[in-house]
């Protein structure tokens, strides 16, 4: 990981471009093409199938969440977050819970950091499974992709029983969650714990050793370790170029360090490398999930923290401090100390950071997301350049860019 | 504050004796400000001196703070020393009216789009950036929306006056 050449060797595109520029057909890929999965324009310079540049438009579905939060309570940004990796939303609600309890100070119990962790990997899992699968439906095996839906659907289920809602779902509250585990959620949880082994080998069957994936993907849009730094690259795509970096392990947070498991590395930094280092996470995941519900430990669902839980709905009729309380939490009104928090978490995609600037208002002085897709989406062109067309298609989607995230 | 935080401070402290550094401890993490002037070359020691080592930029962002008279927008840079897993976050400051700072794109290849970020939202003109063009807002846009100037809301509404709630 030293600094070396790499670093500051910046390709020139217009390199043996410049000479043959006006013999170059122009490709628009996307903004809506059915291949790129989110809305992504890429304006390609080719010569017959291989690319020589390509320029990247993004923006296309900007929300400005970051002013957005700037009018908002703490309370109320969970939902933003939600929108942006919509594959895995609960690490966004929970990174950014995360960041205003560092803030606040609140310590959780390890009830809430074991549930946490259940519901994130939970997260992680269903993220992968989307990825690793897509990359199958784009080398043409379609069947892998619509057989994992039933994996990815009982995870969903999971969600429901926690929060109600399955895609966005808002699955954390600043002290705990909205409701403990119900005995719903154990039964379908043991079913999963029971059923996801078989259904990831199924997976694995089907593509790990498949001679035609193998051969779409080997070699196929790669990146060097020192480069992918230099880029910013965090998470799985980091890790397949073989830099074991890691949040969960780096910075431990919701009581990550009690839990055994391995970090899966890759070796050239290409899209086999990427889907590998994907289907070693899940399994892992796996491991943690079991860990972390064997010891889940009794007691409650969130801590006494009056000023940013909210109360029960029985107690705000009967009691006037639970009203008071709910009142003040919903009108944002809870002091909150004034400074500067980064705070991250390992996101679906890689580092997901939170800074929150507070000045002790209801609202954020300032949050800036950083996302994982919005910076290692930048190596793009780098990676893909020299390559064929169908080839690019594959290298976006094993970089799992999702456009939510990309755009904020 | 912990040692090794302390011995980074000492190190930036040793470089430049000149300059007078603000600095603070606060939720595991130092901060320091830097003057605006100083900036690609303090990034620059930090990410090349082996002692530091900070090869890894986290993030990049701006900020407004109107309250700050001559030093209203800034850019924040967070660092990372993955050997040590130390963090860093270094800060400047400069005036609304000047909003220039050199970028760090030769440094940082992830710094493009990062810088571009915030120019689009914050005006921050970048010396040096390659292609400083709006990234994420379209690109007739003619204000920069993060300033704090510009509410979220229409402000010509008077049925939403906050004078109890919120500033």
């Amino acid at each position: 990981m030293s600094v070396d050449k790499w670093q500051n060797f910046s390709p020139d595109p217009t390199e043996e471009f410049d000479s043959i520029q006006g013999t170059l057909a122009t490709l628009n890929l996307g903004p809506t093409h059915p291949a790129t999965h989110g809305i992504f324009q890429n304006v390609l310079k080719m010569d017959g199938e291989k690319i020589y540049h390509s320029e990247q438009t993004i923006g296309y579905i900007h929300r400005a969440f970051e002013k957005l939060a700037e009018r908002r309570p703490f309370n109320q940004i969970t939902p933003i977050t939600d929108r942006m990796n919509y594959c895995s939303a609960p690490i966004n609600n929970i990174g950014w819970v995360l960041a205003v309890e560092k803030l606040a100070g609140i310590k959780t119990t390890k009830r809430i950091d074991y549930m946490r962790v259940i519901i994130m990997e939970l997260a992680r899992i269903s993220d992968h499974l989307i990825c690793n699968s897509i990359i199958g439906a784009d080398t043409g095996a379609l069947t892998g992709f619509t057989y994992i839906f039933q994996m990815r659907e009982l995870i969903y289920e999971l969600y429901e029983e926690v929060c109600g809602s399955r895609l966005t779902t808002n699955i954390s509250r600043i002290g705990g969650f909205e409701r403990d585990f119900t005995p719903e959620f154990h039964r379908k949880l043991k079913i999963w714990i029971d059923k996801f082994p078989t259904w990831h080998s199924e997976l694995a069957i089907l593509l790990e050793r498949n001679r035609i994936f193998m051969d779409r993907t080997m070699y196929v849009g790669a990146i060097t370790g020192p480069r992918a730094l230099a880029y910013g690259f965090t998470g799985p795509n980091l890790r397949a170029a073989g830099v074991d970096y890691d949040v969960r392990v780096f910075s431990p947070y919701s009581s990550y360090e009690d839990f055994d498991f391995s970090i899966p590395v890759g070796q050239n930094g290409d899209t086999y490398d990427r889907f590998m280092v994907r289907q070693e996470e899940m399994l892992q995941s796996f491991q943690i999930i079991k860990q972390a519900y064997a010891n889940l430990p009794e007691g409650s669902h969130h801590v006494d923290v009056p000023g940013y839980y909210l109360p029960e709905k029985e107690e705000v009729y009967r009691s006037m401090e639970a009203l008071i309380w709910h009142f003040k939490i919903v009108m944002g009104e809870t002091p909150i100390p004034k400074g500067e928090v980064y705070s991250a978490v390992e996101g679906g995609n890689g580092e997901l950071g939170f800074y929150l600037v507070s000045d002790g208002g209801r609202t954020p002085y300032r949050l800036h997301f950083r996302r994982p897709c919005f910076i290692f989406y930048q190596a793009f062109p780098e990676m893909i350049k020299g390559g064929m067309l169908s080839d690019a298609i594959l290298t976006m989607s094993s970089m799992n860019v999702i456009a939510g995230e990309l755009d904020a | 504050m912990t040692e090794a935080a302390d011995k980074t401070l000492d190190l930036i402290k040793t470089k430049y004796p000149e300059i007078e550094w603000l600095f603070d401890y606060s939720y595991d993490m130092l901060s320091v400000e830097c003057p605006t002037a100083h900036i690609a070359e303090l990034l620059e020691f930090l990410r090349d001196d082996p002692e530091a080592g900070f090869t890894f930029l986290t993030d990049l962002c701006g900020i407004h703070i109107p309250g700050h008279v001559n030093k209203e927008l800034g850019v924040i840079y967070h660092l990372h020393n993955m050997q040590r897993n130390e963090r860093l976050r270094v800060k400047t400051f400069f005036s609304i009216a000047h909003p220039r700072v050199h970028t760090m794109t030769h440094l940082w290849p992830a710094a493009n789009w990062m810088e571009r970020e915030t120019y689009d939202f914050f005006g921050v003109e970048f010396v040096g950036h390659p292609d400083l063009r709006r990234i994420l807002n379209v690109d007739d846009m003619d204000y920069f929306p993060l300033r704090k100037q510009y509410p979220l809301e229409d402000g010509t509404r008077t049925d939403k006056e906050d004078e109890f709630f919120g500033r």
